[in-house]
């Protein structure tokens, strides 16, 4: 009996272990796993710092660890001696960068408010519609603005590279909001009619301060997409109007033909902080907005 | 819901005699309802509709205007350029058919070292870059999302690691994989290669992949992490309980549920992955056949506009199609399920 | 009826976006790639003199601006405004374009890179220099006259010249090589101290159309003849692009040099990795001062190697052209015979180490003392040919880099490379 009941406990224990081990052996990998994902992510960028720090001379010193560290380069990036206008570059793509954004917010938001609230006909067809321009190419944009742009003297002007922007964040907005609106509670909405609102005071009294942290997010969606532009800028800008994108992309050296990899480095790390820091900051709200809507 | 109008903090003093105007409406049909909204939401469309006509409907039919134009070409008795004139399909033929107009009239297959000789090479590599960045992406992304979806200490700290890829400019992160894969570079370096990643075809390729993969895989991840979040544990408990392994529950739970995020993350990264442009354009040039369709497009543009529209309006076809494809045949039902997913990338 | 109504807004956003694409359709018949066949008037305002505007590129070693200064001090009624460009080439290649299209009389001299003047010249943009117009051209090296020229007419003066010079160590060579056969046969000097033997520019990109032509002209064949019709098929060509193939197959030049551009080539040289290298003059400067390099006090330079003698320099540099809508021609003419003047270039060369076009300086000895590549590129510019001269540059340059990249990487047949160079050449300047 005792034999037995010591068996029995004995069996329980060894269970209990086993299945403590197997847990611990999960957590293992997940642990791993997660070293991995962060590596993979990280490592690259880590490298680009790194870099950032390291003596021109020793560009491409491959120890781990930082090595020969200086701030030069961070002094060489803003250096328009050598014909590069990165702290010009930097304006210019917050410039464009919140135009777009104010632009796209203003326009997109009344659209937004449509389509997650009223009921209307042809509502599926401009879903579509806005849909089919947010996939619409970059390519397909510049061969005509290219022609137009320069036959009308518009080459290398703010607008030129402000209008196209807009044809891409738009939509983008449009949709976030659409679906940031679409979970907000309108029955808010409802009693302030009740209560004598018209539909328009309504939507500005109560709606809009309720939406503005979804607002807020979709703005720096919208930024971002606008910050990280390449092709049309890359096309139809000139020094005095592009922004970083295409400044890192043709960093020039103190040589004609000489590729500055530690001075592009540092470019790309003042360019990637900020964006990184407001990204961490906001990452709740920017990982709400990414995937509005995907799920329901 | 929005029947139940229960007390509100908001009090709002009725503004004069709107409310009684107002409160019969409620009571007409479905119709006059739907009349009246869609008379508001026309004008609240209406200027983001303006706004992308200006910006995306005028250039489309600006293009394939200009695509049915020739590009000038040589007198050659004064050695002037003369207006090109209307071209009918030619220039659709130089790419599509691959003929180009030979030196005494008539044309000939375009011989390699034209562009119009780049049409499919750059069509199969475009495809080939979707194609294995979007499976990479997806099986890592999914991956990834399983890992961050446990509990574990420092799961924030990963979910925050994973944005930083994301967050980087995609011209910073080409220029960064640049001088990974220098010759002299960390990457041959850390795995005791000497390779030519930007020299010969495959390792070009597969600069780019890594490179691309490395970018957006954070996004993919994250919007199946949101698809995986949605699942009640509930479900796992019952399954496991009724002795389900851990792939049945994968594949009899895990995927159907996650299925819908998942084919709208894979749409638009395909769709992203089929304009791709920055990354080769910086990383290799183009060369060793890495042209993407966006590349050849702007490769064109400075060789002559007509032609290059008439690309640039195939490339748009292309992606229009297989965007059609994918909601028509796989239930990527964007519109329906309203999604916001922003393109992580652009 | 109220359903109809809110179709408005959406209905009138179709038709503006039609009515706009009907002006575009008119605008494009005229756009960049189509044609400006009526140009301007060549012959008007010849006499015309008055304040002017020069465009230039990013003056980054500031000659200019003292230059202009110069001028306007002694032309108090002619004075020169300055209009500086970006630094991209392609963004000063769009916004001449601009310009030009919008008949811009305000862009009276611009600074023409040398593989643009065709172009220019045959949109009708550029004033040809003849007659009442003419240059003293007397004195300039010859290729950089070619190289401004289209159909036998010069149509900008030459400013500034550059050529490809070959660096090689000088410890371990003792008499540079003359032809390139000699120098093939110099490359077991490289094998035995464990060294690449020779690099130029191979990456596909503008650097390979140079050093592929040089290839090919070296060994006495060219890419275009008289008439800028392809000429690839000979059997000079087919030595000349060869002889990169043959290298860079039996390992004589390394196989990393396909990547490479001018800064990693440099790199690879001043590490100590070649023996020979083929790059422009900016490499002496650096070669000799910076801290890292290995070759400092063994750097040689010598004409680049050929057939027999001297091989064929690519050319590089800029020409100033007079755009046809200025209305100050005269004016516009003095100024550009300004900026040839003996005491303009050397003030180029000197401040801003810009190969000058008069052959007489190449000799200076003060110049020499500043600049000793001088003599060598002397040299190198004398045997120069200018790059395709072809209204169709980008298309040419494209035709040659896909090609030769392939024949040289062994991947196309040399005969098949050049066959297919010369087609699509020939399909693409029509």
């Amino acid at each position: 009996m005792t034999a037995a009941a010591t068996e029995l406990r004995a069996q329980q224990d060894r269970g209990r272990r086993a299945a403590q081990n197997r847990e611990k052996w999960a957590q293992g990998r997940t642990y791993i796993s997660a070293a991995v994902i962060l590596i993979w992510c990280l490592a690259p960028a880590y490298w680009m710092v790194v870099t950032a720090f390291r003596e021109v001379g020793f560009t491409y010193d491959t120890s781990i660890l930082p090595s020969h560290v200086t701030l030069d380069n961070f002094n060489t990036a803003f250096d328009t001696s050598f014909g590069n206008h990165f702290g010009q570059a930097l304006l210019n793509s917050v410039f464009i960068g919140v135009v777009v954004t104010v632009v796209s917010l203003l326009i997109g938001v009344f659209a937004a408010y449509a389509l997650a609230r009223l009921n209307f006909r042809f509502k599926f067809l401009v879903l579509g519609f806005i849909l089919g321009a947010s996939m619409f190419p970059g390519v397909a944009l510049i061969t005509p603005l290219f022609q137009l742009f320069t036959n009308i003297g518009w080459m290398g002007t703010y607008q030129a590279l402000i209008i196209p922007n807009i044809s891409f964040v738009l939509p983008l907005t449009v949709y976030t909001m659409t679906s940031f609106f679409r979970e907000m509670p309108w029955e808010l909405e409802e009693s302030a009619r009740v209560d004598g609102c018209t539909q328009g005071q309504a939507f500005r009294k109560v709606i809009m301060p309720l939406a503005a942290p979804a607002i807020f997010t979709t703005a720096i969606l919208a930024f971002i997409s606008s910050w990280n532009e390449f092709l049309i800028a890359s096309q139809l800008s000139s020094d005095a109007t592009q922004p970083v994108t295409v400044a890192i992309a043709s960093f020039a050296g103190a040589q004609p033909n000489q590729i500055p990899y530690t001075a592009i480095m540092a470019a790309g790390t003042i360019v990637t902080i900020p964006l990184v820091i407001l990204v961490l900051v906001f990452q709740r709200k920017i990982v709400a907005g990414l995937t509005a809507g995907a799920v329901k | 819901m929005a029947t139940e109008l229960g007390p509100t903090p908001v009090k709002k003093p009725a503004s004069g005699g709107a409310a009684p105007q107002r409160a019969p409406k409620k009571g007409v049909g479905e119709d006059n309802v739907i009349a009246s909204q869609g008379k508001w939401a026309s004008w609240l469309l209406a200027p983001t509709i303006l706004a992308l006509s200006v910006v995306i409907v005028y250039p489309i039919i600006s293009a394939i205007v200009m695509s049915f134009q020739a590009d000038a070409g040589l007198d050659p008795a004064t050695g002037l350029f003369t207006e090109g004139g209307p071209a009918g399909f030619s220039n659709y033929v130089n790419w599509i058919a691959q003929q180009c107009s030979a030196p005494n009239g008539g044309t000939v297959a375009c011989p390699p070292g034209t562009l119009g000789s780049q049409f499919w090479s750059a069509t199969a590599t475009t495809f080939f870059f979707t194609v294995v960045t979007v499976a990479l992406e997806t099986v890592l992304g999914f991956w990834m999302a399983m890992i961050m979806a446990r509990t574990f200490k420092g799961r924030s700290l990963v979910r925050a690691a994973v944005l930083v890829p994301w967050a980087i400019p995609t011209a910073v992160t080409a220029k960064l994989w640049l001088f990974i894969f220098a010759f002299e570079g960390i990457a041959n370096k850390l795995f005791n290669t000497t390779i030519l990643w930007t020299g010969s075809e495959w390792p070009a390729k597969w600069a780019v992949i890594i490179a691309d993969v490395w970018k957006t895989t954070p996004f993919m991840a994250l919007l199946i992490l949101a698809g995986l979040q949605m699942i009640p544990a509930e479900v796992y408990e019952a399954a496991k309980v009724d002795g389900a392994t851990a792939w049945q529950r994968f594949r009899m739970i895990t995927l159907p549920l996650v299925r819908p995020a998942l084919m709208v993350a894979i749409l638009f990264r395909t769709l992203d992955a089929l304009r791709m442009f920055d990354l080769p354009y910086i990383l290799t040039g183009g060369a060793n056949n890495t042209t993407t369709l966006s590349i050849l497009v702007i490769n064109q543009i400075r060789q002559g506009f007509n032609v290059a529209a008439a690309l640039s309006t195939i490339t748009f076809i292309i992606i229009f199609l297989v965007a059609f494809i994918f909601v028509r045949f796989l239930g990527a039902n964007v519109v329906e399920q309203q999604t916001g997913a922003s393109r992580g990338k652009k | 009826m109220k359903t109809r109504k809110y179709l408005l807004p959406v209905a009138a956003a179709g038709v503006l976006a039609l009515s706009l694409s009907a002006c575009g359709g008119g605008g494009s018949s005229s756009g960049g790639g189509g044609g400006n066949s009526g140009g301007g008037d060549a012959a008007a305002n010849m006499d015309g003199r008055g304040p002017i505007t020069y465009v230039q590129g990013k003056d980054n070693s500031n000659v200019v601006r003292p230059l202009i200064e110069k001028w306007n001090a002694a032309h108090p009624n002619e004075k020169v405004t300055f209009k500086e460009q970006t630094d991209q080439a392609d963004q000063q290649h769009d916004d001449l374009v601009q310009n030009f299209q919008a008949k811009n009389a305000n862009y009276d001299v611009v600074s023409v890179d040398v593989v643009w003047t065709a172009e220019f010249a045959a949109k009708g943009w550029l004033q040809p220099l003849k007659d009442k117009m003419a240059l003293d051209t007397s004195g300039m090296l010859k290729p950089t006259l070619d190289a401004a020229s289209y159909k036998g007419t010069l149509y900008a003066a030459p400013e500034s010249s550059d050529g490809g010079i070959l660096y090689y160590r000088k410890d371990l060579v003792p008499t540079p090589p003359k032809t390139w056969d000699e120098m093939m046969s110099m490359c077991s000097i490289a094998k035995s101290n464990n060294m690449g033997c020779y690099a130029g520019q191979f990456s596909k990109y503008e650097g390979l159309t140079v050093n592929a032509s040089e290839a090919i002209n070296s060994a006495g064949g060219s890419v275009l003849d008289k008439d800028g019709k392809p000429s690839l098929t000979t059997d000079d060509a087919k030595a000349g692009l060869g002889n990169l193939a043959k290298a860079y197959a039996d390992g004589n030049i390394p196989k990393e040099a396909i990547t490479y551009k001018e800064e990693e080539s440099r790199q690879a040289f001043q590490d100590g990795k070649l023996l020979f290298l083929r790059n422009w003059p900016y490499v002496y400067n650096l070669a000799t001062t910076e801290g890292s390099s290995k070759v400092k006090d063994v750097l040689g330079m010598t004409a680049l190697p050929g057939k027999s003698g001297p091989g064929a320099s690519s050319l590089g540099g800029h020409s100033a052209g007079m755009s046809v809508y200025s209305k100050n021609k005269a004016t516009a003419l003095d100024f550009m015979k300004f900026l040839t003047t003996e005491e303009t270039q050397k003030f180029f060369a000197t401040q801003g180490s810009l190969a000058p076009v008069l052959t007489k300086l190449y000799d200076d000895k003060d110049l020499v003392a500043k600049l000793p590549y001088l003599p060598v590129l002397k040299t190198s510019i004398e045997n120069a040919v200018p790059r395709p001269v072809t209204p169709f540059y980008p298309a040419v340059s494209k035709a040659i880099q896909d090609n030769a990249y392939s024949a040289i990487k062994g991947e196309k047949a040399v005969d098949a490379a050049l066959s297919d160079m010369q087609k699509s050449i020939e399909t693409q300047s029509k």
